[in-house]
This record gives C-alpha cells, structure tokens and sequence, in this order.
C-alpha cells in the first residue's frame, strides 16, 4: 500500500512519508491547489478533524485501499491510535461513508475536484449519515463550505432526509454471486439465513420446464417457486421471484431430482442457502459488459433494504469498474464444510452431581469460549463453535468485517473469516 | 508422487469394495400377495403359485423355491405344469400364454421363461374368438388344448408353441353333432372345461358355459359322446377309472355322469347345501382310496342367504362330512396322493394332503390322520396374520436360546398334524446356514412372532401373545369354538389368517431381545413396555405395573389420544415361553418410539414423543425421567386425535387419485373413438385442475418450535467415556427428532448389591445439532474404530472386548448426516454429509460387519443405510466415507422403507407387500438364497418329443432302469453327505458332466 501526503500547514515541502517499498513508486508532491487543478489525476483532498483541516493531494489512479488511507489520515492529523469514522461529501452534498476500498475508490473517482473528508471519533456520537445531510448550495457545484458545527443541524430543513445507516449496522442477507461464470439468463441467488430471524419463507412446486435443444424446444419436468411468503427472507431480498425455476441447490444440479428431494436438499442448505434460478422475469438480467468481468459478491441488500430496490446493485458501479474483483466460486465458498460443522451446540456436564432435570436446562450462565484450554476450572461449559459464538456476541462485527474485504478471492476471505471468527469470541 | 500413491490406494480400495461389498435379492419369505392361480406337478412334487402382478414362484420341498416373473405386467389367471416334465405353461389375463422350465445350469435349476404365444384367430374374428378360457396340458406332454370364450378348442404343440390347425376343434363342429332336443344347442357359450380321460388320453370332454359336455376324441376328430346337463357348467372331473364324469354347477349342484360310449344317462344329480338357493360349486375332484368310499371334494356351494360369505371346500368320505371354512377367498385346491407313482396321467393311491390356496395363506390338510388336522407349512406362511407392525433381527443366537424356543414354540404347536410335509420335490442344495438368525415381527393384535430366519425358510418357531397381561373387550376364546353339534353344514375354521385386532392400543410398536440371557422386551401403541423372561414351566403370576409420568410437571398439555391399557390385577396363568415379569407404562400412553434393553446392567430404556425414561428391571423402579417436550409443541401433546389435518389431507388426495384412475378406466375400456375422446378430454381438465393447486414444498429451515422436535427416535446403552478419559462408565443416549443428543451417565451399584443399592444417572452432555434433523442412530465407536459389542457379548467369549485404550467416539447419525464426535470431550471430528448433497435421508440404519470374500480373516464394519429413496448405502466406520450404493426399494414404496430391518452380517429384509418380506444381501459372504435342484422326471426321458413313435420299446426300458438305478443311488448319497460341502460340488459337477465316472469318484470320497 502506498500514500503519502504531506500536510499542507506543514513548512517542509517535498518531504517525503513512504512506509512501504513496493514495485509500483508513487510520488506525493506537495501542491497549491492552483497547480493542482490543472492535473487530472490528482485529487485535492480536504479533511476535516474536530475543528483541524488539512488539505493535501491524492493520485488518482494510484493503488492503495481505504486501509492505506485511513493510515494516511491518521498520519495527517496527527491521530495515530484513534479510532474514527470516514466520511466524505459528494456531488449531491450527501454525507457519505468511506469505510471499504469500493466506497474510497468511488469517493476518490466523483472527486470534482475536490474531496471533502469528515473524520469524526467513533466514541463519540455516531453522526448519521444522510440524503441531504450537507447542505447543498448550489446545483451541480458541489460544496464550496461545510458547517463546522456537527451535521445535525444541517437536517433541520422541512423535508426530513432518507436515513442510510452504518454499514456495521446492516447484515448480510442475501447476494448475487458468480456473475461472471453464469450465463445470462440465470441468477445464483444465495441466502444468508444465518442469524437472522426471518423465515426463509417460500415454496418450491413440480413444473414443466421448456429447454431450447439441438433437436428443437423439449418439455421436461423441472422445480419452480411457487409462493413467496410476505415479510420472508426471499421476499425481502428480492431476488427470487413466483416461477423462477430452480436449476441447482448449492451447486448440485436438480434435474432429475423429485420435489421431495429438492425439498430436501434446500432444508439441509437452509443455514446457507445457494440457489441458483432461472428468472421468470427476464428483464432485470445483469448484463455483461464486453470483456471486463463485473463484480461478483458486489450486491447486498440490507435488510432495511425494500424489494423494489434489489436490482440496483445489479449494474456495475463505477467502483466496481475501476477495482474488478476476481471471480469467487461460490460453490467453494457455499459448500464450505466447516461453516456449520461447528454449528452444534453442545453442553457438557462435567461436575458429578447427582441426576437433576432442571441442572441441564438452566445451565445458561455458560461461558462462549470455545477455545477454552481445559474445562477444569468449569464445572459446566459450553462450547460455541465460532460463528455461533460470533452472531451470539456481535454477528455484525463478523459480517462488516466479511465485507471489508471485497478484493479477496472468496478462498481468503474465507480464511480470515476463519480466523477473525476466533478472534471474535474471545 | 503423492497423487500417484494416493491412486494406487484408491484402487486398491475399489478391489476391496468389490470382495466386501455386492448387492443381491435374495429370496422372498412368507406368502405371495395377491395370488391367482395355483399349480401342482405330482411327477416333480411342485407347487406353483401365479400372482395378480405377473411372478410365479414354485415351491417344493422346504428350501426349493424358484420365481420367475412375467414381463408383462398382467394377472396369472392358471398354471399347468406338462406332465412328467419339467415345463409349465401360465395364461395371464392379457390372453398370453408363457413356457416356463426349470433349467438345470451348474448343478443348479433356475426358473427361465422360454417362450411365449397368443392365440391369433381368423382375421377378422372377435378377439372373443381366441379369449383362452379353459387349458388342458395333455398327457403326452406334446399338446395343450386350448377352450375359448369363442367355444373353440385350439390345438397347440408344446413347447414350441406350434399351432395344429388341422386338429382344431370348432364350435361349428360340435355344435353339429349336438342332439337336436337340447335347449342351448344354438349357444353353447365358452369351454368352461377341459378334462383328459384317465385311462384314454385319446378321449377329452369339453365343457361349454350352458351346461352341455362334449367327450371327443382327438385322434378320429369326432364327438364320442354329448352330456346334456342343463346348468351352467362350473368344472368338470373325470374319475381315474374313466366311467364317470363328475360336473359342478353355478346353482350349486353336482352331478355324476357314466361314460357309456353310447348314450347320455345321468347317474346322480345333489344340491349337497340344498333346499334353498345355493352359490355356485367352482371346483370338484373326486378320488378313490384303496378300501373304502372314495374322497369327495368340491369348492363354494354354500346356501346363499345364510352362508354366501363363507369360504368353504367340503370333503366327503364315506360318512365324514366336513365344510372347511376358511379365512379368504378360496383361489384353487388339489389333493396329493401317496402312492408310488404311475407312468400314467396320475399318481395312484389314497389321496394324503389337501392343498388349498386361499387369498391371504396356503393351507394343508393331512386326509390321513383322523380328524384331518392341519400340516404346519415351513413355508408361505402369512406373516399379516396380523398386520405386520415392527420388526427386529437377533443375529447368531446360541444354541441354548435356540432350543428353548423352539421347545416352547412346539408345545403351541400340538393341533398340528404330526405328518411331513407332503411336497417334497426337488433338492435343496444350500449349505446349512452358517449360524441361527431369529426374525421377531410385532402384530398390531400384540403378538410377537419368532421366525427362523437363518436359511431360505421362513419358519414360524414360537408365537408370543401380550394381550393376556390387559383387559380387552373381546375374550380370547370368543368365536374361536367349533359350532354346535349337529349345526349343517357342518363348518370347520381352518387357516391362521385374522387381520382383526380387538384393541389397536396391544399393537407392537418395538421389539428388544437379549439372546444372551433370554430377556425380552416388547413396547406397544399405548405406551407400554413389557418385560419378558423367558421360562420352560408355566407359571401364574402378576404383572407389576408401574406408571412413568414423562411429562415430569409440564403443565398445559391435554392428551386427546387413546387411554393406557387397563392392566389385570389378578394373577394370570402364563404359558411356557416368554412370561412378562414387569411392565412400564408411559404417561400420557403415547407410542414407544424408542426401546433398548441391557441385560448385563439389568436396564430398560424406552422412548416416546414425550420425553424418555430408563427403567431398573431387577429392582422394578424408574431410574431416570427426561422430558423433552418442547412447551410450544401442541401437536405432540394431543396424541394421535391431532392428526385430523393429515387424514382430512390424504382423503381429499385419494379421493383425485380415484377419479383420476376412473378416467383411465374409461380411457381403457371404451372402443369408441369419440367416447376416448372424451375422456381424453376429461383427463385434459383434471390435469389442468392439479395444474391449478399444484403440490407444493415449503422450504424453511427447521427450528426448535417444529412438531415432534421433542420425539425420541433413538436410545442407547455404551459403556465409553464420558467424563474423563481414563474411566469408561456405564452411559445413556437418547436422539430427538429435532436434532438433540442427550447423554446420561450411570452408576450402578457393584454386583453384590445390585438388588439393593439404587442405580443413578446423572446428566453429562447435550448435544444439539446445528441442523436440526432426527437422529435416527448412535454408536459409540471404540478405539480401533469398531462399534461397542452388545451387552454380555464378550462375557460369553463371543465378541473382542472393545478397545478401552484408545479414545472412543460418539458416531451420531441424522437423517441428513453421518457425524463423528470425540469423547470425553465433544467436539465434532468428521462427518459425511447426505441430504445437503443429493437430497435423499436416512431412514433406517444398522450397523453390520463385513468379511472379504477372498480373504476368510479380513473384514470390516460398516453402516447400511436405507434412504428414503430407497437405496442402500454402505458408509465405512469409522472415518463415514461413502462405500456403495444400490437401488433397492422402490421410492414410492414408502411402508417397505420403513419396514426394513438389517442384520448384523450386511443382510436385510423389508416387506414387499402386507405378508411378504424380501431378503436381500449387500454382502459378499453373508448369502441366504435358494439354491435347488429339480430333476427331470424320470419318465419324461422315455417319452420325451424327440423320439420317434417307433423307437424301440425294450430299449428304452433298459436304459430307464439304469437310471433309475443310478439316481437312486445318487439320491441316497446326496442325503448322506448333503452338508459336506466339497462333495456336494462334485455332485454338481457330476450332474454336468458324465455322470457315472464321477459318480464312482463320490463313492470313493464318501467311502474315504
């Protein structure tokens, strides 16, 4: 990772910060905004901490994440250690949340030409992001100022905004995976069952499936949603739709298969479920664009998010385009084997009392340490496999963490998922 | 590299597959469903049973069975064996007739279908023309006449099925013959009848529907004589001495007719039922004895009004009059005869047996004891004699156990004629099986029954009742008494088939039998658990009772289902056998899902869809009482009642079954293309309708709120670590059908105060699966890997003690997956996932051991799994990697998956139908098949076809003699040396090969 500015209040111009040595140099100059303006690939960059701004330029199209840029921040304001929160204005006069490469990449490409950066304490109160939470002052012109005096009083116009929560705020529900290996016409569908509440609430029906053939069109008997049950999961997400046929259960290929065993197979998956469809509706279908692979694992939808709106991460971003990810299968990932392995829960008794039927079931002061060298010490323990153990305790640490690292093949995410998962329940 | 090795291994795996694992049908045990049609071949000694769905199956001697099965899938309506030959001929409904032999390949007969016809009229004719109604297999064993429903007789040379136009006998020239006074002669209606005079296989009579009967004669192809009767025609018998014709009719009467040659003369007519209207007799036979009046048997006649619903044949001899009444509809009878066997048509000698195939068993009668008692079958025994409601398999029982039970079994017994079975054909060449497996099924009228299952009889041993210990409304003995003296006709019930239980609550739900010690345990519908020892004396005792209240204070539940058994107070007088010394009964009486016995430890655990509870036998007291209701789960708490929903579900489902098959019906009978139409149309719309309310599936992913969560599915007893892992203890496990695993440990007290001291357990662990699906088994694996031995295996020397070194582990098997748990310390290790992959679940499982068919000392366990797809997987212990898999049960053959039970050596059976299970073998060693060998009747090689007429008479003899000599002397050697197995392949061979060479070698052998 490679940034490095130089704080414009500072008397040393020129000075240099590179922390890493790597092929690609990249070299920071300290400008007056007037020089900048007249490159294109460089962003001025205006950040504002407390009551401190710094202003300091950017390449453009320099490698780097968000992490290397939280550093650099830091750095900048002379806050090592402090744990803040991002956000930036963008053209709309939103206040907008940097806290993943996408969301940087894409602050850092609508920089026109300035970039606004609001850097608040997590300890304090948590500003809420926003439509219309910066005041906008003229159209198209982007901000030429901002309120130092917090953002709440920016919102005390008639029209009350939209709320847009923190992203460590939502959970994952559902997602649209394998774009780029997947024809077309169809949609792997995966659904995060985990954790949430919700039903998974639909049902599945025995059909008659037309397939284009050599020979010409062939009826054969195929799986088909039937129902979407109101406020379930695959309503919510919007993804799956009444006659959608279903062609795979977690990668595993349905034809052939009765609808008992379908049935059968998606209640065996239903912590995590990968179904992989044919849209009745055919409209909405992601479009490839020429060569360029689009993002897979990209779309999310919150579970704020409403139905009407599930297609909109469907188109690439411009985000997306400037940072491609390479393709995740999501067979390895959904098939992974251990992610419910660990799902048991298991009680041990280890204390030799005497036969009670009410010990076990009120054994609930239960310490979630998995991990836990010996049991000795405890009479009674549980152990929490870790992503039980992690959606016990804060499943959207786990889950912001998870997305966090979009530019990870799904294999090391997977890994760190892993691991951090420990880390968790600790 | 590695990968190269890696493949080598697997290779190397794959070989071994093939020694440890293959899959076989076996043989079917008990009696065929639906049958149709019934044979006997008095030259070979065979029975041959035709079903509505296409198989026949011949039986001879115990042990002899060959099945065949038609292609077609259409009712076999008559079986004719070729006399003195090995073929037979079956006509099925669909008007085919099929040649069946018995085809001697490497020492062994096999059942092959060799050729098939259907009658071809003039073009043009009505199909009604060639409708085969009546089949005559002549004498000769070259000809098979033909009647059909056109009133034609075809002549057809057998086997080839080769049409003799030219000795055709046409309705036309019979009915020109006819004498003009007979009322029918203009419609003579369809051969009803086809007989061969006994003493004449020249002369046939040929019986038309209208009652007329024709003698004809087949080489001047002309009517000899013509028998007016003037009632419908049911059957027709000619008398061995050839001057009578005995005819049955559909108004109940029977009449006797002398063959003069000349003129017709009816000798003797009877109504034997008679006065007022009586149902028609289908069948009569008349035989002579030696001294004395001959035996008269016929079928049906019974008076309409107040006996039309019995199934009875009546026997007449001299003044014995009986009407055996018997349990289902009579589908055919013969009667065998003792005496040494003619060259002619029929056996000589009084008739000994009585062969009767009803619709639900097969009942033999001895004719010649006095009072013709009943011949126990050794096989086709109806297993539903009650229906069928559980099953368990003891493999290798020891002797002792063995003998008890069969001593106990033969005292019940004692009404059974003492006489051998009298079908003895054929040889049963399979080695005697290996060790003594018992089959226990449970009824729904509360008997346990004990079959020998070890070889390819399913032989009944021993009958236990549980009714005796409740009060039930009918008395055991109600109906069971013979009539009044005197009552006309005179009735006699005969069969074991009585699917009416009088309380469905005594109904066998599982079935536990420690063949060590002789202890069993039996647990029923309401909630009961019996605990039985077994004891040669009768004894008279009271049954203790002790209630178990598994809902343990939870409150707000209302049992809707059926009340417990009201238990007899007073002493109740126990035959020898199996006597019930305890009883538990669960609170509410809800089913006992789950049921384990430990004879060492004295124990009794048993589960229902309330809760679980472990039961002290020795010293009559509950140890343990766990509720695993779930508080929001109503349906299990109303018990059976609750099932309205689903009932009210599968009517509305039959009912669109019903009307969808009447339109196919329709679809099938009508002619008329605008009526097919129609219904074309009408099956058109009834699609669409489904189309409209399709089936549907919810997916949702199970949750603790569901129905039944708290049910048992599954308990068990291992001594393992469970706490620590350098003292192994005593332990209990209980699986749940909403995926929890709930383990106890026990403390029982040291031997000398096992009475005294009170046995403890103490909950250890709770597991609860991530997946939530039932746990439908547990096995505890010890330190090698294999499965712990069963309680006082190893104290009687017949199991490796389990390896108590090395760590053990808890092998939990759901219904979606295999998983391996370590102990003490539970944490999952490996697991083998089913559902999630290919979609199908465990429905049964066991636990069995598998030798190498090369290697007699290598073999390994394994776990056999039957899904609900009805295949059989074997899954390696114990590191659950898939083995093998195979197509077994059909899918839709929901009660057969549920039905099956495995044994502990890789076999298994399931019922195929209400009273037959179907045996089948996933391993390579362990085999229980039919291997038999019939011979060609000794007569058939000198009239055999190829033989010209002229062949020269004296040669002939002489060559029949030697043989006879020498299959004598082979027979005699075969018996003697029938269990040795070397010398049996050399039989075998020698029945390929030249057969006197080796035959002096087998000589030598044995002499040796």
């Amino acid at each position: 990772m490679f940034l490095s500015a130089v704080p414009q209040p500072s008397s040393q111009p020129g000075s240099r910060m590179s922390r890493h040595q790597q092929q690609q140099q990249q070299q920071l100059q300290q400008q007056h905004r007037t020089t900048l303006r007249l490159t294109d690939n460089v962003v001025e960059v205006k950040s504002k901490f407390e009551a401190e701004y710094r202003r300091f330029a950017l390449k453009r199209n320099g490698p780097g994440g968000f992490t290397a840029f939280y550093r650099l921040l830091q750095t900048i304001h002379r806050i090592p250690g402090v744990d803040v929160l991002l956000g930036y204005a963008d053209v709309q006069g939103d206040l907008l949340p940097i806290n993943n490469d996408d969301n940087f990449y894409k602050a850092v490409s609508l920089a026109n030409p300035l970039l606004r950066i609001i850097i608040t304490k997590r300890e304090d109160e948590p500003i809420v992001f926003a439509t219309n939470s910066l005041q906008r002052r003229k159209k198209g012109l982007g901000l030429t100022g901002l309120r130092s005096s917090g953002f709440d009083s920016t919102r005390s116009k008639n029209k009350p905004g939209l709320m847009i929560g923190l992203p460590q705020n939502f959970r994952q529900i559902s997602s649209i995976i394998d774009v780029d290996i997947l024809p077309e016409t169809h949609r792997r569908v995966r659904l995060h069952k985990h954790g949430t509440h919700k039903p998974l609430g639909f049902y599945i029906r025995d059909g008659v499936s037309v397939r284009v053939t050599q020979q010409g069109v062939e009826k054969v008997p195929g799986v088909f949603i039937s129902r979407l049950v109101r406020g379930g999961l695959a309503e919510c997400t919007g993804l799956l739709g009444v006659n959608d046929e279903i062609l795979e259960v977690n990668g595993i290929d349905v034809a052939g298969k009765s609808l008992d065993q379908v049935t059968d197979m998606m209640v065996a998956n239903s912590h995590n479920l990968i179904v992989t469809v044919k849209p009745a509706n055919q409209k909405n279908n992601v479009v490839h664009r020429g060569s360029r692979t689009s993002m897979g694992n990209s779309g999310s939808v919150g579970s704020a998010g409403s139905a009407g709106s599930a297609l909109s991460h469907d188109s690439p971003s411009p985000a997306s385009q400037s940072n491609p990810i390479t393709a995740s299968n999501s067979i390895a990932e959904g098939d992974s084997d251990d992610d419910d392995d660990e799902g048991d829960l298991i009680l041990e008794n280890d204390s030799l009392t005497l036969y009670d039927s009410s010990r076990v079931t009120n054994s609930n002061n239960t310490n979630l340490n998995r991990d836990s060298p010996s049991n000795r010490p405890f009479p009674q323990s549980v152990s929490l496999p870790n992503s039980v153990g992690a959606s016990l305790s804060d499943s959207s640490v786990l889950m912001s963490n998870h997305n966090g690292n979009p530019a990870h093949t799904s294999s090391s995410s997977q890994e760190s998922m892993r691991e951090d998962g420990n880390i968790i329940t600790l | 590299m590695k990968r190269f090795r890696r493949h080598g291994q697997e290779s190397q795996r794959d070989r071994l597959k093939q020694e440890l694992f293959q899959f076989n049908k076996t043989v079917e045990h008990g009696f065929p469903h639906q049958p149709s049609a019934l044979g006997y071949s008095p030259s070979l000694q065979l029975l041959a049973i035709g079903t509505r769905s296409g198989a026949i199956k011949l039986y001879g001697a115990p042990g002899v069975e060959f099945m065949g099965l038609h292609d077609e899938n259409a009712a076999v309506t008559q079986v004719h064996f070729l006399p003195h030959q090995v073929e037979l001929v079956t006509l099925l409904d669909d008007n085919s007739l099929h040649m069946w032999t018995l085809k001697a390949h490497t020492g062994l007969s096999e059942l092959l279908e060799i050729g098939r016809f259907t009658l071809t009229g003039p073009p043009g004719a009505p199909p009604s023309v060639t409708r085969v109604t009546a089949v005559l297999a002549h004498s000769s064993g070259e000809l098979l006449l033909l009647g059909t429903e056109g009133g034609h007789v075809f002549i057809v040379e057998v086997p080839g099925f080769r049409e003799l136009e030219e000795r055709n006998i046409s309705l036309d020239q019979v009915a020109s013959s006819v004498p003009d006074d007979y009322f029918g002669r203009r419609n003579l209606e369809h051969v009803e009848a086809l007989q061969e005079n006994p003493v004449n296989p020249n002369q046939v009579v040929i019986g038309y529907g209208r009652g007329l009967m024709v003698i004809w004669d087949l080489e001047k192809q002309s009517a000899v004589q013509h028998i007016p009767a003037t009632q419908q025609l049911e059957s027709v018998w000619w008398t061995e001495d050839g001057d009578y014709l005995l005819s049955s009719h559909s108004d109940g009467s029977y009449c006797r007719w002398m063959v003069s040659g000349v003129n017709e003369e009816e000798e003797k007519s009877d109504i034997p039922y008679g006065h007022f209207p009586c149902k028609a007799i289908s069948k009569i036979i008349q035989l002579p004895t030696e001294e004395g009046p001959p035996f008269l048997l016929f079928s049906g006649g019974m008076p309409r009004a107040s006996y039309g619903d019995r199934h009875c044949i009546t026997v007449i001899h001299g003044k014995t009059h009986v009407a055996l009444d018997f349990t289902s509809r009579i589908i055919d009878f013969f009667a065998i005869r003792d005496g040494p066997q003619h060259t002619g048509r029929q056996h000589t000698g009084d008739p000994s047996a009585l062969v009767v195939l009803v619709e639900e068993e097969l009942v033999v009668i001895d004719l010649l004891t006095e009072g013709w008692p009943v011949i126990q079958t050794p096989y086709l025994v109806p297993l539903h004699s009650s229906a069928i409601t559980c099953s368990h398999h003891v493999s290798a029982i020891p002797l002792k156990l063995w003998e008890r039970v069969l001593a106990v079994g033969d005292l019940q017994s004692t009404h059974y004629s003492k006489k051998p079975w009298p079908i003895t054909g054929g040889q049963n060449l399979a080695p005697d099986p290996p060790q003594r497996d018992l089959l226990l099924t449970g009824h729904e009228d509360g008997t346990v029954r004990f079959w020998d299952a070890s070889g390819v009889c399913l032989y009944p041993m021993y009958k236990l009742s549980t009714a005796g210990v409740f009060h039930t409304d009918a008395d055991p003995n109600d109906n069971m008494n013979q009539g009044t003296e005197g009552e006309w006709p005179p009735f006699r019930k005969v069969g074991c088939f009585d699917p009416y239980s009088d309380d469905p609550r005594l109904g066998v739900q599982k079935i536990h039998l420690c063949k060590y010690s002789g202890y069993l345990t039996v647990a029923g519908t309401a909630g009961q658990i019996l605990m039985l020892e077994l004891n040669d004396e009768a004894a008279e005792q009271t049954v203790e009772a002790k209630v178990v209240d598994l809902l343990q204070g939870q409150e707000g539940f209302r049992w809707k289902g059926h009340t417990q058994l009201d238990v007899r107070e007073e002493p109740v007088l126990f035959p020898p056998g199996f006597q019930p010394f305890a009883l538990v009964q669960c609170q509410p009486p809800a089913v006992v899902t789950a049921l384990t016995l430990h004879s060492e430890w004295k124990l009794v655990a048993f589960g229902t869809s309330h809760g679980f509870g472990l039961y002290d036998y020795q010293q009559k007291n509950n140890v343990l009482i766990k509720c695993t209701l779930n508080p929001s789960d109503q349906l299990a708490m109303e018990g059976p009642l609750s099932r309205v929903k689903s009932i009210k579900k599968s009517l509305r489902q039959s009912f669109r079954r019903i009307r969808r098959s009447r339109v196919s019906l329709r679809k099938h009978h009508v002619t008329n293309s605008n009526k097919l139409q129609e219904a074309n149309a009408r099956l058109e719309a009834e699609l669409a309708e489904m189309e409209l309310a399709p089936v549907q599936r919810k997916i949702e992913a199970r949750s603790s709120d569901d129905s039944f969560t708290g049910l048992v599915r599954t308990i068990y007893f291992a001594d393992t670590f469970l706490s620590d892992s350098s003292h192994n203890t005593p332990s209990l496990w209980a699986g749940t059908n909403g995926g929890c695993v709930f383990a106890y440990m026990l403390r029982l007290p040291p031997v000398e105060h096992r009475a005294e001291e009170p046995v403890t357990a103490q909950p250890a662990k709770e597991i609860q699966l991530m997946h939530r699906a039932p746990v439908v088994g547990i096995v505890v694996l010890d330190g090698h890997g294999a499965p712990l031995p069963e309680p006082l295996e190893v104290a009687h020397d017949l199991a490796r003690s389990p390896d108590l070194q090395g760590s053990h582990h808890l092998l939990v098997i759901s219904e979606e997956q295999f998983k391996v748990f370590t102990l003490p310390k539970v944490s999952a290790k490996m697991k083998l996932k089913l559902t999630a992959v290919d979609g199908s679940r465990v429905r049964r499982v066991g636990v069995s051991w598998f030798g190498s068919s090369r290697s007699e000392d290598y073999g390994e366990s394994g776990l056999v799994v039957l899904t609900n797809q009805g295949d059989v997987h074997v899954v390696s212990l114990p590191n659950v990697k898939m083995q093998v898999h195979y197509p077994c049960v059909r899918r839709e053959d929901v009660s057969g998956i549920a039905s099956c039970v495995f044994t502990k050596h890789g076999q298994g059976f399931y019922l195929i139908s209400p009273s037959e299970f179907e045996r089948f073998s996933v391993s390579t060693r362990c085999v229980v098949e039919p291997r038999s060998l019939v011979e060609v009747p000794l007569h058939s090689s000198t009239q055999r076809r190829p033989q010209p007429d002229g062949a020269s008479s004296a040669h002939r003899n002489a060559r029949q003699d030697s043989e006879d000599a020498e299959s004598a002397a082979k027979r005699v050697m075969e018996h003697a040396l029938l269990n040795d197995e070397k010398v049996l392949e050399e039989i075998q061979k020698s029945l390929e090969g030249d057969q006197t060479s080796i035959l002096e070698n087998n000589v030598k052998s044995a002499v040796a």
